[in-house]
């Protein structure tokens, strides 16, 4: 079956569907990981975006079971140059194709998804439509414009967990240390990993919808708080930015993405979006109070801007050498601090664990 | 931390010869450090002993020495020029095993030189396998059950613990030399023998057979301060079993979860801090089982290796160039991404299309031998191939490899498709050099991917891709049988897939041609993408590009400026290898020094040319007519030059210009006719030049006629051939007769090519250049070794060291005629012989030689540079160039012979080229000259010791002077009963031992017993061949000099006696060209 990805600017690309047919609206974005498109499929952060793999080769190993970020899709479209019609995994239990169809997402493939990336980095990212319709190209355009765009808009609400509930959901491994800290989660997306890397921390686990007020937060007596990533712009995620700026000192706080942007806003710090943003695996990052790299994790499309913090409270942690945007940054008195890549990777390398124990550091100091 | 101050002199160790196993791809890594070391302001003292290599180049070093690459040399060149650190981590194995001979004998600590890259420690735990394994151990990763042992007798106890199949791997060695994959008891103890004899160290891992798991490289980089990148993954198409030097790889890892591929990134990483590589650039191999996913760790090597050239070509990371500047002191993220020029080097590359890798085997010059892949390496070059799919990129490595293969098929081989489905499940089994067709052949007649995998171990992903070409096969035909054409999308959908235009018109019944003209017209071509490191994140400055047939095309020719597309040689091979890339090299620094812009094109990942800042512009392409001519019809270049590549591009020179193609240099007819029998008879005759009287026949019948009336000897071969493949020479007709049944398929097409041989002539070779109107000579060498060996295999000399000053002069105009009449434009190659006073021509090749390198490096011309100037427009008397020999120096070239990796191989030299590479020594007299050739091929000739002599009827009264001097020089003698009695009648003391069939203590005895030192042993006909081949056989593996021609002893004796005289004088290219200046 015939499919189109169409762009907001009017590109056009036409290719083949695959998983669900019919039409799907988002931000287009590419990702530059070569593996790992199950993890980025489910991470709510991908939600409203329609992403591309720049690696053609898509869908060998399958999908299994376990490497879940969440309990769904949450990317609104996949592109890819050349979907796997077999797979070959022995944890696989069913095909990428199988995979999107029961899902409902749409995909395309069979593109020059070199091409689109090239189109992405130039003119920035932007809004496009994956379709299977037949319609007119100036029709699907309009109901392309018609469609609501990322920026300004609070996505957070629609992933975000509408009941607290306790980490583990189901049987995972033992964790390393002894379960020590009570650790809240802001969920404004989170990612299973996330979850696990602070299970595994030893960390008891509580994780709370995006718009708990911090009171609810303080009743359950955390040892600290964990913001966790999640989709779209943080600017109008307001509400979270005032119960961050609530919290701040009170427990140790870590962010993680959007949870650092939030954390970036209730510092008094700027958020403004990428022309094409950081989505892979292989961004250096350099920790400046050690000067080591870590090649990391990454997706976000907004940042928060490297001059807008105030430099006596908050300290530059961490920078990517790629583009010198701010990666990482600590409140120089009180016991917060953030990253903006992904430190539990799924997808990419696992360089960045160290945070973890370093959240777990900053616990027992508060609580000594 | 920015650069060390606190050195200046760095010694860079080459790689030495091409052998198995150590190709090009070190004078890729080691030229790309040399140039960034010196970018950096470091003096480099560089040692290689391989003179067809780019970094022995006098302006890749400050001091560029050709020396053997042994300890006691190398030793000298350091007390010589006092470097202040040693960086072994750029030359294989070599400089590996050299820079640790330093440092236990106590040279480095002697005067003061640092191991720069890795260190002592960190090479002896990752080479050491007992101290690999447990140091895997300790940090909690799997090896394979196992164990180190150093006797037969404590393997065979090893192997009854852990169970056949296992795998023996001997320490220190490189390609797996000595290695094998051992199935049952009774095979075991000579394999072992074998493993522990190839072990410098006489040592061997015996270790759990993981026969057909799936089989994976990381190539790393590491900083000093413990950064840490992957730089690719690779995948092995064929699993645990086959070498990885032999296997079909594919870049990126293709089948791996992100988990399982992390899980392998934090291993490599724990590895390398383990190990303790510094600097620089490893390799690590995994295996991975494909039902559990238990991953185990193999190996390491803290080096870079062919891996990481590949890697380096499949990403354009160039891991070599960053690996020299980390090993001086730079952090991976002070060092600029060259692609991107904004971001750093400190990063993992993303890529965006798929890398095949197919190793190409030259296993018909060694027949009779098991020609099965195994643990051991025996491919001799390799093809790399870019496309957006798997598929793509395979059918593209397939047509690269230049075996008459147009894509994944067999229809035109008619010994694979004929296969029953029995004879195929089993021959399926094993690796072979054209499994790969064979699994065509497979899925054709109704196997499946997954009886294919249960057999193979060949993971079902590849397998069902490979699936799909074999089903679009048929919708091919199926829509050509219904339309008679091809619709354009199917086209398009074919081309997506890599399907050559000759493999569609094999489908079709069209031509090549036809296919190419409906193609164009329905407007199906391809584009050009850039590798680009990062995926098209970054905007990339790289003029490094492959085809595909996707939408955007990212090349843009350039306009208003001259250029000219030069074509390489391809994967290397027998006769054609790293001499060739050298020749296109030199030819691209001369097209960019005149100001026009170079464009490549080749597909051997190896070599320099295919580095993307050697020329303006890298089209990483197989070198096919349909290849390459869309790469001209994209750039439009001023001419083509095919004068470089060997006969690769020589093929295509007269279809390209049929296709209205420019061809800069000598014209495609002049090649022609230098090629044609005929025509080149009749242009001798017109000069009145003899040459041996030949002939052609076109059936057994003819070829018995004809001989009968040249007379014999004759040699014989078929025609149009490089590196002389089945050519043979025949005393009778009986032989003749055998040769024309079981050599070749002579046929109207194909005719056997039947020449008088000259018997003890003695050969010259001459590189000469030519601008139409004047020619010179670069250089002229004398083979050592009579006519009937190879030139390829032949030691040669120059300055010649027999020849007259009337002969010479008629050498140079009898070359000058010759050049004149071909109207040769560039170079031109002729080999000449001298019997009983008379010249004869040979052969003759318009267009660059083996040889070029070698007289660039003996005589300082820059040879193939000189022709591009020649080609655009220049005369060679405004270049100013000298073309005088040298008189204070002479060079010899050596060849390397395979004969160690092919245990059933004839061990005669003769008229069929089998040699894998070259080694120069250079001094002032012929006799230290010959002496360090020999040593630079890894011969080592003891001063004292029994010397064994047997030779033929023929060489009795030649022997003897040999055997005096052996005997003063105080060498005990012994022989075989004839030649024995021979000498002895002259009055030298000689002792004779049995021939192996006259009962024991026999020679072979003696050999294993390790009391010969050197053996010379001319061949005495078909009947002592048994004999003979024991005896050779034995000291490849013993590593006892052997030498098979009396000319090749009188040199070896002229060489001991310099050698016993005075010890050996070192001298850098830079001194001796000074020398020559002075004069």
């Amino acid at each position: 079956m015939q499919a189109r990805l169409l762009l907001s600017d009017g590109t056009h690309y036409e290719g083949l569907s695959f998983g669900k047919e019919g039409t799907a609206i988002g931000e287009v974005v590419f990702h530059t990981a070569m593996c790992g498109y199950q993890e980025i499929l489910t991470d709510p952060s991908y939600h409203y975006q329609l992403v591309t793999m720049t690696y053609p080769q898509i869908g060998n190993y399958g999908v299994n079971p376990k490497d879940f970020e969440s309990r769904k899709i949450f990317a609104a479209g996949f592109i890819v140059r050349e979907v796997s019609p077999i797979v070959s995994h022995w944890q696989a239990n069913r095909s990428l194709d199988d995979y999107l169809k029961f899902h409902a997402v749409v995909g395309i493939h069979d593109i020059d998804t070199r091409a689109l990336t090239r189109h992405l980095r130039t003119h920035g990212a932007q809004m496009g439509m994956i379709t299977t319709s037949r319609s007119p190209l100036p029709a699907l355009l309009e109901t392309l414009h018609g469609g609501k765009t990322l920026v300004g808009r609070d996505i957070v609400k629609e992933v975000s967990t509408e009941q607290t509930y306790a980490w583990p959901l189901g049987p995972e491994p033992e964790p390393m240390a002894k379960k020590r800290h009570r650790v809240a989660v802001y969920d404004f997306g989170v990612k299973f990993s996330i979850l696990r890397s602070l299970y595994k921390s030893g960390c008891e686990l509580e994780v709370f919808p995006a718009q708990t007020p911090s009171e609810t937060i303080l009743a359950w007596n955390p040892d600290g708080i964990f913001l966790s990533n999640g989709p779209g712009d943080p600017e109008p995620v307001d509400y979270a930015v005032a119960s961050v700026r609530a919290l701040l000192g009170k427990k140790p706080i870590f962010g993680i993405c959007l949870g650092h942007q939030i954390l970036g806003l209730a510092l008094g710090g700027r958020t403004t979006k990428l022309k094409f943003g950081h989505h892979g695996a292989n961004h250096p990052v350099k920790h400046l109070p050690t000067g080591a790299i870590e090649i990391t994790s990454q997706n976000h499309g907004f940042i928060v801007d490297i001059d807008s913090l105030p430099k006596d409270e908050v300290e530059i942690t961490h920078i990517n050498l790629n583009d010198h945007t701010l990666e990482g940054m600590r409140h120089r008195r009180l016991s917060a601090f953030s990253v903006q890549y992904h430190p539990e990777s799924a997808p990419g390398p696992h360089d960045s664990q160290y945070l973890f124990d370093h959240f777990i550091k900053e616990m027992d100091e508060f609580n000594a | 931390m920015p650069k060390r101050k606190d050195i200046k002199r760095i010694l860079v160790i080459g790689s030495g010869p091409i052998v198995i196993g150590q190709a090009c791809e070190f004078d890729y890594s080691g030229t790309q450090a040399c140039k960034a070391l010196r970018e950096e302001g470091f003096i480099i003292i560089l040692v290689n002993s391989n003179p067809a290599t780019i970094m022995t180049d006098p302006e890749f070093s400050d001091r560029t020495y050709i020396e053997p690459l042994t300890p006691e040399a190398v030793a000298r060149i350091i007390e010589k020029e006092r470097p202040d650190a040693l960086l072994p981590t750029l030359g294989g194995q070599t400089s590996l095993n050299l820079a640790v001979a330093l440092a236990t004998n106590g040279v480095l600590e002697e005067y003061g030189v640092e191991l720069i890259g890795a260190n002592l420690q960190t090479i002896q735990l990752a080479e050491d396998r007992e101290l690999f394994r447990n140091a895997m151990r300790e940090i909690n990763l799997a090896v394979p059950d196992g164990g180190i042992v150093k006797t037969v007798e404590a393997a065979i106890r090893l192997s009854e613990q852990i169970g056949f199949p296992l795998i023996i791997r001997p320490s220190y060695t490189l390609g797996g030399i000595g290695g094998s994959v051992v199935y049952n008891r009774e095979e075991f103890p000579a394999a072992a023998r074998w493993g522990l004899s190839a072990s410098p160290v006489h040592e061997i891992l015996i270790e759990k057979s993981v026969l057909g798991w799936k089989e994976y490289e990381l190539e790393i980089m590491r900083d000093k301060a413990d950064n840490f990148v992957i730089v690719c993954s690779i995948e092995n198409f064929d699993p645990m079993g086959i070498h990885t030097g032999d296997s079909i790889t594919v870049a990126p890892a293709q089948t791996l979860t992100d988990v399982e591929y992390q899980n392998m990134r934090d291993a490599a990483k724990k590895i390398v801090a383990r190990i303790g590589v510094e600097t620089g650039g490893a390799n690590i191999q995994f295996a991975l089982n494909r039902e559990t996913g238990e991953m185990v760790v193999i190996e390491m090597n803290p080096r870079v290796s062919r891996s990481s050239a590949l890697a380096s070509k499949a990403t354009g990371f160039p891991i070599a160039k960053i690996a020299a500047k980390l090993a001086v002191g730079y952090l991976l993220d002070e060092i600029p991404n060259d692609i991107t020029r904004k971001t750093p080097a400190c990063f993992e590359p993303a890529i965006d299309y798929v890398v095949v890798k197919i190793p190409r085997w030259d296993f018909d010059k060694f027949p009779g031998n098991d020609q099965r892949l195994t643990s051991q390496m025996k491919s001799v070059g390799e093809a790399m191939g870019i496309g957006r799919t798997f598929k793509e990129a395979l059918n593209k490595t397939l047509r690269s490899l230049e075996n008459g293969w147009s894509g994944f098929h067999a229809r035109d081989n008619a010994a694979i498709s004929r296969m029953t489905r029995p004879a195929l499940m089993d021959d399926l089994r094993s690796g072979t050099a054209d499994r790969i067709l064979k699994i065509w052949h497979a899925l054709t007649i109704g196997v499946t991917p997954q009886e294919i995998c249960a057999i193979t171990g060949i993971d079902i992903w590849f397998l069902e891709n490979l699936r799909q070409l074999v089903e679009f096969e048929t919708v091919i035909t199926r829509e050509f049988a219904e339309r008679h054409t091809l619709r354009a999308e199917t086209l398009r959908r074919a081309k997506r897939m890599g399907f050559s235009d000759t493999h569609l018109g094999i489908l079709t019944g069209k031509s090549e041609r036809e296919i190419r003209s409906i193609r164009k017209s329905a407007g199906v071509l391809p584009s050009y993408k850039i590798v680009d490191t990062c995926a098209a994140e970054f905007e990339s400055f790289t003029p490094y590009f492959y085809s595909t047939y996707d939408a955007e095309n990212e090349s843009t020719p350039s306009s208003g400026r001259s250029k000219v597309v030069i074509l390489g040689g391809g994967p290397n091979r027998i006769g054609q290898g790293i001499e060739f890339d050298y020749c296109c090299v030199h030819g691209i620094m001369a097209l960019r020094k005149l100001g026009i812009e170079a464009i490549m094109i080749n597909c051997n990942p190896e070599t320099v040319s295919t580095d993307y800042d050697v020329a303006d512009k890298l089209y990483f392409e197989p070198l096919t007519y349909e290849d390459v001519l869309n790469v001209i019809e994209l750039e439009k270049p001023d001419g083509v030059i095919i004068q470089f590549g060997g006969q690769t591009p020589l093929k295509l020179a007269l279809p390209l210009e049929k296709a209205g193609v420019a061809i800069w240099g000598s014209s495609p007819d002049s090649i022609d006719l230098a090629e044609d029998r005929d025509r080149f008879g009749a242009l001798l005759d017109a000069l009145d030049v003899a040459h041996p009287q030949y002939a052609t026949a076109s059936s057994v019948q003819e070829a018995l006629e004809v001989a009968g009336k040249i007379g014999f000897p004759l040699m014989v071969r078929p025609s149009y051939v490089l590196g002389g493949r089945a050519m043979e020479i025949v005393y009778d007709m009986a032989s003749l007769e055998n040769y024309m049944h079981r050599a070749v398929k002579a046929s109207d097409e194909h005719p056997v090519l039947l020449d008088r041989f000259l018997e003890d002539a003695y050969e010259f070779d001459v590189d000469a250049i030519s601008d139409g109107e004047h020619t010179e000579i670069c250089g002229l060498m004398q083979h050592i070794e009579e006519a009937g060996v190879h030139s390829g295999d032949s030691m040669a000399v120059l300055p010649p060291y027999l020849l007259s000053r009337e002969q010479r002069a008629d050498i140079v105009e009898t070359t000058r005629a010759v050049a004149s009449h071909l109207k040769v434009k560039g170079l031109i190659n002729i080999q000449f012989a001298i019997l009983y006073d008379t010249l004869y021509i040979l052969e003759v090749n318009p267009r660059a030689s083996r040889t070029v390198p070698f007289v660039s490096k003996a005589t300082g011309i820059p040879v193939a540079k000189l022709a591009v100037q020649v080609m655009a427009g220049k005369k060679l008397e405004d270049l100013g160039a000298r073309f005088a020999a040298p008189t204070d120096y002479v060079a010899v070239k050596e060849s390397v012979m395979p004969f160690d990796r092919f245990d059933k191989a004839d061990i005669f030299l003769r008229p069929e080229m089998r040699s894998t590479g070259e080694v120069m020594g250079i001094a002032p007299t012929f006799g230290s000259a010959v002496m360090k050739a020999f040593q630079a091929t890894g011969v080592d000739i003891p001063k004292t010791g029994k010397v064994f002599l047997s030779v033929n009827d023929n060489d009795k009264a030649r022997i003897v002077p040999i055997a005096e001097n052996l005997h003063k020089l105080g060498y005990e003698l012994v022989a075989t009963h004839g030649t024995a009695a021979n000498i002895a009648g002259r009055g030298i003391p000689v002792k004779p031992v049995l021939k192996v069939s006259e009962g024991r203590p026999n020679v072979v005895d003696d050999i294993k017993n390790g009391t010969i030192s050197l053996i010379i042993n001319t061949p005495l006909g078909y009947r002592a061949r048994q004999d003979e081949y024991a005896i050779g056989w034995t000291a490849i593996k013993y590593r006892v000099p052997f030498i098979t021609t009396l000319s090749a002893a009188e040199a070896i004796v002229r060489g001991l006696r310099a050698s016993h005289r005075a010890p050996q004088e070192y001298c850098c290219l830079q001194e001796f060209y000074q020398i020559r200046h002075n004069v």
